[in-house]
């Protein structure tokens, strides 16, 4: 029988990170995500699978325990807002580059600096172009909704065991608040892990397994280099993710992502009242972006606007993906501010229809 | 008499830090004129006076000595 | 000499199996590798060579895990205390240890170093002092002493300007998660020994689960002191003992 649940997005990612059979969380509390920790010490995850939490005393010691864990072939997690992963990224670097597996979400608040705690997204760049130092990827996730909070944990975690990379799942105040309906799935076991690449403790007659991202030489940091670059093209080719919305016999585009998405299929349905034909792409993985999707439909369309809370981010990956074959605008509230589907309608109608 | 005892040398990883001379309370250890590939002057034994006390060794940072004694 | 004394069953001392074959990168004199090799002899000794798991600073001993022949991590500079809880809490049946020098400890690791300490992470802690920045090239640490030359120091440390060195090893003291809290040196045979017997005793308390234990080794810096192997020991003794005193600063309660 489906398990049904109300529950707010980070509750519902602290569940289903227990559910996923996560070994270990390592968090820092900051505003709007501190929910995900106080629901995991609440619900004791050590009686019910043996899962560690542990608050940590930064973000900073948070994903360099994470680091450690995963070292070791553990499944661990870390989350946090805006603020707080700008102090994981030198952590997160390190992982990329050691190719160590593991999960990280971003309930993401506007920015820059301390800046506000209601939702935004501008921390698109900060997550699909590494974020922290040297040529790294993180594979990006977006959820719409509580309910792919949920399946959108555990889809990171296959892939960041898949591809032995950090996997962000980039929420934002509004999931993370938000209560909605959720179908957990059922709990999955914990899993003893036995990689070469861990740090599991010498096996006899082996050299022993250690893990770093330091190399003296020149010529072997090109080498990781090129094998991380590679791997990205696997996940360019391999884990792509995106929906469609009226696109079919679409004029106009609108593209947006996330909690946007939400509010811009709205305008969209608004539009389509008023007799425009739209349609609305909302790209789900934000790395691996939907470049093919996007070249696709720019040979049918008008022309494009991504909507997004944020002062035009993930815009500049669109006009990558289509190269000059269409126009592409961006609307954008941000600093903490909501876009409604008026103003987007609007925005479509000054920028794309009229423009 | 004090028990006999020997050391050798793993001349090519030693660096000639001299912390094993220092060390050695029967004074049988010196650096040899000649380099090893690392251009570094290596430990060498001057005289047959070694009891096996195995000090060199303790403070060999590179670990390059094994110890012997007399059984 | 009359008969042939190298045979196995004269053997006294070699190298330990714990340590791999590699030439250790560390220059001439310097104390890491004695270090190193006293911690590889208790892990050897223990027999606890494929239950341990190592973390690697950053700093000279960045490549540590070179050496050691047990699994090991390379942390991000002084993340090494994270790391090791990472480690150890999902695998809290395995030996962990971390090896830092006093840039990666009492510097940019302050808080990850007083914080796991003071979670009393059961895990020890391998504090390499030798009051220098030495991988970098002889920047002033936060254990450089008052008046001490470094290249960030050309004048001698200044308390008004640079403030005083750190005494990290007292402040863990302080803490309650910290159970076993040591300062030894590796300069001469009797230290060696003294030193090497101090960290068996903080791996034995690791296998009891009594908290963090902390090893703090005083140790030379030849190169960037700018002394011979010889004179640097010289100088430590002369210098570097009066501010950093050897011995134990914190041991357990006896029943």
């Amino acid at each position: 029988m489906k398990e049904l649940r109300l529950m707010k997005g980070n509750e519902a990612l602290a569940e289903a990170a227990i559910r996923v059979g996560a070994d270990a969380y390592f968090g820092y509390p900051i505003t709007p995500q501190s929910e995900v920790i106080e629901y995991l010490m609440a619900n004791r995850p050590e009686d019910r699978t043996g899962m560690v939490v542990l608050q940590a005393e930064s973000e900073i010691a948070a994903i360099n325990m994470v680091y450690g864990a995963a070292g070791c072939g553990k499944k661990a997690i870390t989350t946090s807002s805006s603020p707080g992963i700008s102090l994981k990224q030198e952590g997160l670097s390190y992982i990329a580059g050691a190719e160590l597996p593991c999960v990280v979400a971003n309930v993401v608040r506007g920015g820059p600096g301390l800046g506000t705690i209601q939702p935004s997204q501008s921390d698109y760049f900060q997550s699909v172009k590494g974020g922290g130092h040297g040529d790294y990827k993180l594979i990006v996730l977006a959820p719409n909704s509580v309910q792919e909070i949920v399946d959108y944990t555990k889809l990171a975690f296959e892939l960041a065991f898949k591809y032995r990379n950090p996997v962000m799942i980039q929420s934002d105040g509004i999931i993370g608040q938000m209560m909605e309906k959720v179908e957990l799935f059922e709990q999955m076991p914990r899993v003893e892990p036995d990689y070469e690449w861990a740090t599991i403790g010498r096996k006899e007659g082996k050299p022993a397994t250690f893990v770093t991202s330091l190399q003296l030489k020149a010529e072997e940091q090109e080498k990781v280099n090129l094998r991380l670059q590679a791997k990205y093209r696997e996940i360019e080719k391999n884990e792509v993710l995106y929906e469609e919305y009226d696109c079919k016999d679409a004029e106009y585009l609108l593209a947006a992502f996330g909690s946007c998405a939400r509010i811009t299929r709205k305008a969209m349905e608004l539009a389509r009242k008023k007799g425009y034909k739209v349609g609305l792409l909302r790209p789900q993985t934000l790395y691996p972006f939907p470049v093919d999707a996007f070249n696709k439909i720019a040979y049918q369309v008008k022309g494009i606007l991504t909507v997004e809370m944020n002062a035009g981010q993930m815009v500049e990956d669109v006009r990558l993906a289509v190269n000059g074959k269409t126009k592409v605008e961006h609307f954008g509230r941000f600093g903490g501010m909501i876009p409604n589907p008026d103003e987007i309608l609007n925005a479509l109608e000054q920028k794309i229809i009229g423009g | 008499m004090a028990k006999r005892g020997d050391v050798v040398i793993d001349i090519e990883k030693c660096k000639g830090c001299e912390v094993c001379i220092s060390a050695c309370p029967q004074e049988v250890l010196a650096l040899a004129p000649q380099v090893n590939n690392k251009g570094y002057h290596y430990a060498i034994k001057v005289n047959s006076d070694c009891t096996g006390c195995a000090n060199c060794a303790i403070v060999c940072p590179d670990a390059v000595i094994t110890v012997y004694r007399e059984k | 000499m009359a008969e042939n004394l190298i045979n196995p069953e004269n053997l006294v001392y070699k190298k330990t199996d714990v340590l791999t074959d590699r030439i250790m990168h560390y220059c001439p004199g310097c104390g890491h590798g004695t270090a190193h090799r006293i911690l590889a002899e208790v892990i050897d000794e223990m027999g606890i060579q494929n239950e341990t798991i190592g973390v690697a600073p950053v700093g000279c001993s960045v490549l540590a895990y070179y050496y050691f022949n047990v699994d090991m991590q390379e942390a991000a500079h002084g993340r090494a205390p994270a790391v090791a809880t990472g480690i150890k809490r999902v695998f809290p049946e395995k030996f962990v240890f971390t090896y830092q020098g006093d840039g990666d400890l009492a510097a940019i690791g302050t808080a990850e170093t007083i914080h796991a300490c003071n979670r009393g992470e059961n895990i020890l802690v391998v504090f390499v002092n030798n009051g220098i920045y030495g991988m970098t090239g002889g920047q002033m640490a936060p254990t450089t002493l008052v008046g001490m030359k470094s290249s960030t120091s050309p004048f001698g440390r200044d308390t008004k300007t640079m403030g005083a060195p750190l005494k990290i090893t007292e402040l863990i003291a302080q803490l309650p998660g910290t159970y076993f809290v040591t300062r030894q040196s590796v300069h001469k045979p009797g230290n060696v020994r003294k030193a090497k017997k101090a960290i068996r005793k903080a791996m034995e308390y690791q296998k009891l689960n009594k908290g963090t234990c902390f090893v703090e080794i005083v140790a030379n810096c030849p190169s960037n002191w700018k002394m011979t192997p010889v004179q640097s020991n010289k100088w430590m003794e002369e210098n570097m003992f009066p501010f950093y005193p050897l011995g134990d600063i914190k041991v357990p309660e006896e029943k």
